[in-house]
């Protein structure tokens, strides 16, 4: 059994090591370089679109990479890292886009459908609520005239 | 309000469908430069014909021109090259060269068996200057003004097509205005 368990964790772990394009860096401590790892997968590969460049293995994404190190070790914030390869390669590589007028749409769906679909709802329910109190809600004048005419139609069908 | 809301449907689909219709054609792979309006980054770099000199972004000056971005590992590379020589005999365009990421011995040969279109071709074996440029895959071209400003970049190889419909456009316009 626990060999079993054994093998399928090895496999696991062999498959992680595969997943990330191995770059020899070095790093002060164990923070700086979990920030290389959350900047480099936060920007998006120019050459392979659909890939950031800490998965991508084109030498676009080695250089934007190199680049990251560099300014990191020169001491430069994540903004000014980000900044500088925006001012070279456009907005495409920000995977998350800095909220401005143009992606202000962007950014405000999820807000707006929630907010549509509350509305809605809000909608059904007010108009349930309001022909509930219709149906159970006769003035005594109203039931005095339903009764007179039930009475009636008895009378009619008696004879 | 009723018959309004029985129509909403309709129109979703009308608005989705025309903005979805505008995406048809766009080749995502194109990206439009961020440095468009930009002068062109400062650099100093080795001349490829002459080792011992370096060029730097006055050489743009006065005169809308291309830069052209390549090396002898790009296989488009090849393919617009007869494009390039064209345009530089026939049509007396000013062009650039950015010799990408390549070694200068072999940008030497390829020069001297297919010809050389550049008025000047700059030496950049670690490509600093392309990824100041924002370049990810050679074949690019970039549309320079007389003041040094880039107005455009092509991403791809240039033909006779792409020039008509695309660089003279932009060219004309810089000649226009500055």
């Amino acid at each position: 059994m626990t060999r079993i368990v054994l093998a399928t964790l090895l496999a696991l772990f062999a498959g992680l090591s595969q997943a990330e394009v191995a770059d020899v860096y070095d790093f002060d401590s164990r923070e700086q370089e979990l920030r290389y790892q959350n900047l480099i997968s936060e920007l998006r590969c120019p050459k392979c679109q659909n890939q950031n460049i800490a998965d991508s293995n084109a030498p676009i994404s080695e250089d934007m990479r190199n680049e990251v190190y560099r300014m990191m070790q020169a001491g430069a914030s994540n903004e000014e890292i980000v900044d500088a390869l925006v001012a070279r390669f456009g907005e495409f590589v920000r995977y998350k886009p800095e909220l401005d007028s143009r992606t202000f749409l962007l950014w405000a769906t999820p807000a707006i459908a929630v907010l549509g679909g509350l509305l809605v709802v809000a909608g059904v329910v007010i108009r349930a609520r309001r022909s509930e109190r219709q149906a159970q809600g006769l003035s005594p004048e109203e039931r005095a005239r339903a009764e007179r005419i039930l009475a009636g139609q008895n009378k009619t069908s008696d004879r | 309000m009723k018959r309004f809301l029985l129509f909403l449907p309709l129109l979703v689909a009308v608005v989705l469908g025309v903005v979805l219709f505008a995406g048809i054609g766009k080749d995502p792979t194109k990206l439009e430069s961020a440095l468009i309006g930009k002068t062109v980054p400062e650099f100093t770099l080795a001349d490829l014909h002459n080792p011992g000199a370096t060029l730097d972004r006055s050489l743009f000056r006065g005169e809308v021109s291309l830069l052209n971005v390549w090396g002898t590992w790009c296989p488009s590379c090849r393919d617009e090259h007869d494009d390039l020589m064209w345009l530089a005999e026939e049509k007396g365009v000013p062009i650039f060269g950015l010799n990408y990421k390549d070694k200068r011995e072999d940008a030497l040969v390829w020069l001297d068996r297919l010809g050389d279109p550049y008025r000047a071709t700059i030496y950049d074996p670690k490509g600093t200057l392309g990824f100041d440029l924002g370049v990810y895959g050679a074949p690019e071209t970039f549309v320079i003004d007389a003041d040094g400003v880039v107005r455009y970049r092509h991403v791809g190889v240039i033909n006779p097509k792409v020039w008509e419909e695309t660089l003279l456009p932009v060219i004309r316009e810089a000649r226009g205005n500055s």
